[in-house]
């Protein structure tokens, strides 16, 4: 996903004069070519999160359009209160970018873990969220991101991911991309979750379990017009997500549901409210916390 | 304009802002005066500025980082004709903009809302960037508490602003040798404050924050062709320009009663 984040910031840049690049002194090399074409608009912050998310928005108010990048939880938590006070109480166009996100970095620990992230942007009013699913989603996402005026967050995975989509989709934000047609169950996956979505359902057609997969790449805001078509229509909706079972897409839906009284049976499905303490990949903590392929159909299954 | 305009217009802001405290029982009067005279300056004789058209992109920027202060702001903003004095009135007021730290988009002249200290600099270091990005010429000047260097991100900025050469910048700081409850050199090791500035790069002036003639002739040399960015260690009092407020630390809290308004106001030659 990273990858596909530089590719395609480095041609948006060249068509918007007003991208400005901010680093938290990652990304060694991603951006090489971003900086040969455009020197001027690329800045390592150093690591000093809090400055370069109050320097974007000087930037922004300047008429820029700057994009934040670090790991996940330094460029969140870390600077919360920037994003806060100086983006999103301003309301301005900033696009931050976490890298890393969920367990994609299971192997670093839990200061480079971020179970969080969807949940603190997510209170933030105005704060919209985008979870791409694989690398073609990331350049469809950023674009849609640079056209909308207003504070965004893109959470982005590692790199080498499974890529689902076959083109780069036609992203609105707020409307979730329905990647594969079923009847009886809807998988609603956000962010890195989805190639595991879809193995997920291929084994449930397996069993005659007619299941739906929609890429729920907005968090916030909701599409509830999907949500309610799901829950009118399918036996089971689930969300799914490598992010806390508080806070993240699918507390968002249990919230929309209990506001609004539609009913259904719904499953949750994500990271138990607990810190990764083990040394690990990413695939191992996902069996750890039952958010691998088993873990989801059996939950799954125990529901029907 | 000459120093006696500009004294007189710096009696009337502190007479107004001392009213304000007054009526609605806001705090933060000891943090608003003494930064009087460097506002005054600043809108008067430094900035690039056109009260007719506050949105100007060539406009030069001002950044109140301790927007505790904002009183200050909103007085000298009114009477340097972004709008009218009158709407002073509203300060503090329910439902009303002028709010006790500043809201975004809320008046004429206020380019950042503030109140969480060590944000602005940061935020005047992006500001001084793009002008940099689009090869304008335009300045920012930004005015920080000395409890503000407590911050980190403070001297985040500090570090970016002197990397990137943004000669473009300016920070004053209010050395006013208050924070909110207690003295500021002593909570923190904040001494030497300037040698600090100056270690990080910054071109470093030291000042009397209450003289304007000294601080105009300082500000309005910006760039000044050290390539570096301005760094101006304002020695002020808190509470300046009323005896009984004047360096007591009380008055960061303390509203002023009805007499103690009254001989705030006959002090400064305003009644």
């Amino acid at each position: 996903m990273r990858n596909a984040f530089s590719e395609e910031l480095t041609v948006l840049a060249g068509k918007d004069k007003r991208i400005v690049l901010l680093s938290g002194d990652i990304g060694n090399r991603l951006f090489d070519r971003y900086k040969e074409l455009y020197p001027d608009r690329f800045y390592n912050c150093g690591v000093a999160e809090g400055n370069m998310v109050s320097l974007a928005a000087g930037l922004a108010l300047c008429g820029m359009r700057p994009v934040t990048y670090t790991i996940t939880p330094f460029n969140t938590a870390r600077c919360y209160e920037q994003i806060r006070v100086d983006v999103a109480f301003h309301r301005l166009p900033v696009i931050i970018v976490g890298v890393g996100s969920g367990l994609s970095y299971a192997e670093l620990g839990p200061t480079h873990h971020s179970f969080d992230d969807i949940a603190l942007m997510r209170v933030l009013p105005d704060m919209a969220i985008l979870c791409p699913s694989d690398s073609l989603e990331v350049k469809a996402a950023l674009r849609a991101a640079l056209n909308y005026n207003g504070p965004l967050y893109i959470r982005l995975g590692k790199k080498g991911e499974p890529v689902i989509h076959r083109e780069v989709p036609d992203l609105v934000i707020g409307k979730a991309i329905i990647i594969k047609p079923g009847m009886e169950v809807s998988i609603l996956s956000t962010g890195n979750m989805l190639p595991v979505a879809m193995d997920v359902a291929e084994d449930l057609e397996k069993r005659s379990i007619s299941t739906e997969v929609v890429s729920f790449h907005t968090v916030k805001p909701l599409d509830v017009d999907l949500l309610k078509h799901c829950f009118s229509n399918r036996r089971i909706v689930v969300s799914l997500e490598e992010h806390s079972i508080h806070g993240g897409l699918g507390s968002a839906i249990a919230e929309w549901m209990a506001m609004t009284q539609n009913k259904g049976a719904f499953l949750s499905i994500g990271i138990a409210d607990s810190f990764f303490k083990k040394a690990g990949k990413q695939g191992f903590a996902r069996s750890y916390y039952g958010i691998d392929k088993e873990g989801i159909i059996k939950r799954i299954l125990n529901l029907i | 304009m000459n120093i006696e305009g500009l004294s007189l217009i710096a009696k009337k802001v502190r007479g107004k802002i001392i009213e304000m405290s007054h009526k609605t029982g806001a705090a933060h009067l000891g943090s608003a005066l003494s930064c009087v005279d460097i506002l005054v300056a600043l809108y008067w004789d430094v900035l690039n500025i056109d009260p007719q058209n506050p949105k100007n992109p060539e406009r030069d920027r001002f950044i109140l980082s301790k927007g505790h202060a904002v009183s200050a702001l909103y007085a000298t903003l009114a009477f340097r004709g972004f709008y009218p004095v009158e709407d002073l009135e509203l300060y503090a007021k329910d439902g009303g903009l002028l709010a006790e730290h500043p809201l975004p988009e809320s008046i004429p002249g206020l380019e950042v809302a503030t109140g969480s200290l060590g944000h602005g600099l940061s935020i005047g270091a992006g500001m001084a960037l793009a002008s940099k990005i689009k090869k304008e010429n335009y300045r920012v000047y930004v005015l920080i508490s000395d409890g503000e260097c407590n911050e980190g991100t403070t001297w985040e900025a500090a570090l970016f602003a002197s990397a990137r050469r943004l000669d473009n910048l300016v920070v004053i700081i209010d050395y006013n040798k208050w924070q909110a409850t207690g003295r500021s050199k002593e909570i923190m090791a904040l001494e030497p404050l300037d040698r600090k500035w100056d270690s990080f790069g910054w071109n470093t002036h030291i000042g009397d924050g209450h003289n304007m003639d000294e601080m105009t002739h300082i500000l309005k040399n910006i760039p000044d062709g050290s390539g570096r960015p301005v760094a101006i260690v304002a020695h002020t009092i808190k509470g300046k320009g009323v005896s009984f407020m004047e360096d007591d630390n009380n008055w960061h809290y303390r509203i002023p009663s009805r007499d103690e308004v009254i001989m705030a106001l006959k002090e400064l030659g305003l009644i």
